[in-house]
């Protein structure tokens, strides 16, 4: 039993994660800041924000249905159907019950 | 009275915790599954503090992607709180500079979307009621990932367990949960199709880039809707 994992890989990763944790504080300050400087976003640069959080997750779904294999594909459209009523919890159910039976079933 | 405000603020937080603890352990693990340890994953949650974005961080870091795209990416999926902080700064108008500082540090989808509703019934929004609900949710996805990285260390293979479709799905819920946006459609199709293709043509990781860039320049072109239904 080693205890490796318990500790830091490498620094390198531990400075990763301290520039995306300033980057993320900028969201969070940058908008508060914005407004006291400024009194009207133009609405095409709110529109092309808005687009922001589905323009980049949906290219961590698309990929993974196109090339993540049958089994993959299947599961996250069995869980995108039960998204369309359900929230994320009943859908990532949902996606893993379907691969597991897949798998086990070992159709894949 | 404070201390009634600050509890006030943490029962808020109870439903949050509930939703969002098993995307904490689910982080936990798959951060060991790449190459984390229990510190570093740890660490991410205590300091970045935005879920999504630290899914996205480890996939890519996982592959080996450069460190100046993971942080762009980090920033890319976070760039919704400009929004939240910008639409929120007149509930928080009369905390100190400090409070702020601290407030804002805390400001997630829900913290973000509880303080407006708070604000828009007209009840105070105090420092300490903020900090009540804000903590209720912080303390709680650290001992979620830490509960999650310890279990994530102990499994072997994510995938005869089922944990790899579990990522894609969870991007795709929260795609779906900003399907009442002006242009979801387009721009997630579009983002979509423009993924694949730069998948199979340049690869991974500009894919990410690429894909959603072709979205964000999309939506900045089609005609303004009137009405602002998205918030």
């Amino acid at each position: 039993m080693s205890f490796d994992h318990l500790l830091p890989q490498d620094l390198r990763l531990i400075g990763v994660i301290i520039l995306a944790a300033i980057a993320t504080y900028l969201t969070r300050i940058g908008g508060a800041i914005m407004i006291a400087r400024m009194e009207k976003i133009p609405p095409r640069m709110e529109a092309a924000l808005n687009a922001v959080p589905a323009a980049v997750l949906s290219t961590l779904v698309a990929p993974a249905i196109v090339f993540g294999g049958m089994d993959v594909t299947i599961a996250i459209l069995v869980a995108f159907v039960v998204g369309l009523r359900l929230s994320a919890l009943p859908m990532l159910l949902a996606g893993w019950a379907v691969v597991m039976l897949l798998r086990s079933a070992g159709l894949f | 009275m404070a201390s009634r405000d600050f509890w006030d603020g943490a029962r808020r937080g109870v439903p949050i915790v509930l939703s969002a603890s098993p995307f904490g352990a689910l982080f936990g693990a798959l951060a060991i599954d790449n190459g984390f340890s229990i510190v570093d994953a740890l660490f991410m949650s205590a300091t970045v503090f935005a879920g999504a974005s630290q899914m996205v961080g480890l996939e890519l870091f996982g592959h080996a992607v450069q460190p100046w795209l993971i942080v762009l990416s980090v920033f890319a999926v976070n760039f919704r709180h400009v929004l939240y902080s910008a639409s929120m700064a007149r509930h928080i108008a009369h905390f100190s500079l400090v409070q702020k500082a601290a407030a804002l540090f805390l400001l997630t989808d829900p913290q973000y979307a509880e303080t407006e509703k708070r604000g828009e019934r007209g009840e105070p929004v105090t420092f300490v009621w903020y900090m009540g609900l804000g903590l209720a949710i912080y303390l709680p996805w650290l001992v979620a990932t830490a509960l999650g990285a310890v279990f994530g260390g102990l499994i072997g293979d994510p995938k005869a367990i089922g944990l790899d479709v579990m990522l894609p799905i969870y991007f795709m819920a929260l795609v779906l949960g900003f399907r009442r946006r002006d242009h979801w459609l387009p721009v997630v199709a579009v983002s979509s199709v423009v993924s694949v293709i730069a998948m199979r043509l340049v690869g991974s990781p500009w894919h990410v880039s690429i894909g959603a860039l072709a979205g964000v320049v999309l939506a900045a072109c089609l005609p303004v809707k009137s009405g602002e239904t998205a918030r």
